[in-house]
């Protein structure tokens, strides 16, 4: 590997970095070392994060708020301490801007209801429209489609070219006056698609639609930057940065936070209750109802220090050479088809392709016996299989311990699977 | 090694040379998908009082889901509704088998091969897409004659 790291600027000291990661020690198939590919659904955790989860059960667990013991007290900070890291992380201009949810998932359905609920001026009704696009992966689609059939409002969406960008051809056509909300991802899932942000937010702020912004696929790779965004609301999970399930972000603008109804009732989110009537806690309280994932905001915390330790930046150039290496050594697979930009330029780490007329699932039944764990299926973006007339694709997608020894295992893996079924 | 035992060569066989692939008529049509892969099969079914006239199928997918509905258009047409039932019955026992079951040979032949697949807990679901979809446009079917008894 020291050859080709000479000649591939911006690599991490992997190394070091797979130490942490007790996972990719792992044998497979009595001898095989794994080789994770599969980031884009779900990355691994390093030992600091699962010591955190660890130190808070064994030493700090309590319910959080209100609690006036010594352990409620460290339970709460260490969760609205988590909070504090987010704030950091995404450059939110308050803290109270954060709120936890379980997953993007819910974040974006919490959007999607609070839009449906809300007084004007961002009421969507019969008469809106709502604009998203046709790669969104599941959660950014039926959300929108729920939101559209309970008020009749229209949904639309900017079509893809060839090369698996966005058609921006007729985006005044897409977002006109009637637009009351803009929700797009910011990469894709399954093309890996950088969209340019700049453009959509542009023309939705131009009609006073609202930008929501599904940074799923951007936030564990990435710096991500809400103020430079300028979108709205922006959308992300704690699982795919290294942190643990079950803990979601939706950052919000705050006089938007503080004019929506709330989503969820419940314990938490309430200020007085009278057996007629409540009133709500500010945000980001008021969108947080029961007992929150305490441990897992603290988990993810503890992701944000391990990653901003090594510096976003980093780690996007890191997974750019990777991206770039992978794309190179990828064309160079007969009957290989990229189903995605070709390029690594505007492009996230995650690569689907589709190998001659061997169906994705026996591409990865054959790659898993050589302890390559890649995903397979429609990657919950079965609009973009549509698109480009397949059913199914495999992918490939990297991370900060990423290695091109690793691109190099999925090569040969690859022309395996050809051999296999040829 | 062990993707031999799925991989069975039979498989294979019936995957590159399907057997009845292609939609004609029927009594009755299904399309069942697996969602968790995006497998799809259009499957119709034509009775003849109380045998298994045809089986005709278009379907897209793995290996596994294409072998597999070849397998049964083999088995089961030309069987009495019930002979074939008890067919579908002992390939589904061994695909819930996980990895245990060998298989009868005298009433499941070429379905035999599927043992290993019973195996990967993900991959079932392929093995059994068209035997569901024939059990349930056979109950269709069924459901449009006058009453049978075989």
């Amino acid at each position: 590997m020291t050859n080709l790291t000479a000649g591939m600027p911006g690599l991490l000291d992997t190394d070091a970095i797979r130490k942490d990661f007790p996972v990719l020690q792992r044998l497979l198939h009595d001898d095989k070392p794994l080789v994770y590919l599969d980031n884009a659904a779900t990355s691994q955790k390093p030992r600091q994060v699962l010591e955190a989860l660890n130190a808070y059960y064994e030493r700090h667990n309590a319910n959080v708020h209100r609690g006036v013991h010594v352990l409620a007290e460290e339970a709460t900070a260490l969760y609205e301490g988590a909070r504090d890291k987010v704030a950091a992380f995404v450059n939110a201009p308050s803290r109270d801007e954060v709120i936890f949810t379980k997953n993007a998932s819910e974040s974006l359905n919490l959007v999607a209801n609070m839009l449906g609920w809300a007084d004007e001026p961002y009421r969507v009704d019969a008469d809106a429209e709502i604009v998203i696009t046709e790669m969104e992966h599941h959660s950014n689609i039926v959300p929108w489609q729920l939101l559209s059939q309970r008020t009749g409002a229209k949904l639309k969406w900017f079509g893809l070219t060839d090369e698996g960008r966005l058609d921006l051809s007729n985006i005044d056509e897409l977002i006109t006056e009637k637009t009351k909300v803009v929700s797009f991802t910011l990469v894709s899932n399954l093309l890996g698609t950088l969209n340019p942000v700049e453009t959509i937010v542009r023309k939705a702020q131009s009609v006073g639609a609202l930008v929501v912004i599904d940074a799923s696929q951007a936030a564990p790779h990435m710096v991500l930057d809400v103020q430079a965004l300028e979108a709205d609301f922006v959308a992300f999970t704690g699982h795919k940065m290294l942190g643990p399930t079950g803990i979601g972000v939706l950052w919000g603008r705050q006089e938007l936070l503080e004019d929506l109804p709330p989503f969820l009732g419940g314990g938490e989110m309430i200020e007085t209750v009278t057996m007629g009537s409540s009133t709500y806690a500010p945000a980001p309280h008021k969108f947080e109802a029961g007992t929150p994932p305490i441990a897992q905001a603290v988990g993810l915390g503890a992701a944000i220090d391990y990653l901003s330790a090594i510096g976003m930046d980093k780690i996007a150039a890191h997974e750019h050479a990777i991206t770039e290496y992978a794309i190179e050594r990828l064309l160079e697979v007969p009957d290989l088809r990229i189903i995605g930009p070709r390029t690594a330029v505007d492009r996230g780490a995650a690569i689907s392709f589709t190998l001659g007329d061997i169906h994705p699932h026996d591409v990865g039944q054959v790659l898993d016996e050589q302890g390559i764990a890649v995903r397979v299926g429609h990657h919950c973006a079965r609009p973009v299989c549509l698109r480009y007339g397949i059913p199914a694709t495999t992918r490939a997608s990297f991370y900060l311990y990423s290695t091109p020894a690793e691109v190099d295992a999925l090569i040969d893996g690859l022309h395996h699977v050809r051999n296999f079924f040829g | 090694m062990k993707l031999d035992s799925m991989y069975q060569e039979i498989i294979l066989d019936h995957y590159r040379n399907p057997h009845g692939k292609g939609l004609r008529d029927g009594d009755a049509e299904v399309h069942h998908v697996n969602p968790t892969c995006g497998d799809e099969i259009t499957l119709r079914v034509r009775l003849d009082g109380a045998r298994v006239a045809d089986v005709s199928y278009e379907s897209q997918g793995c290996s596994i889901s294409q072998a597999s509905a070849s397998v049964l258009n083999d088995l089961v047409v030309g069987k009495t509704v019930g002979e074939a039932q008890a067919v579908q019955e002992a390939f589904l026992e061994l695909m819930q088998s996980k990895g245990q079951g060998e298989g009868d040979e005298e009433v499941l032949e070429d379905a035999v091969a599927f043992a290993g697949v019973s195996k990967y807990p993900a991959r079932v679901k392929c093995a059994l897409l068209s035997w569901m979809a024939w059990k349930d446009a056979t109950a269709k079917a069924l459901g449009q004659q006058p009453a049978i008894n075989d």
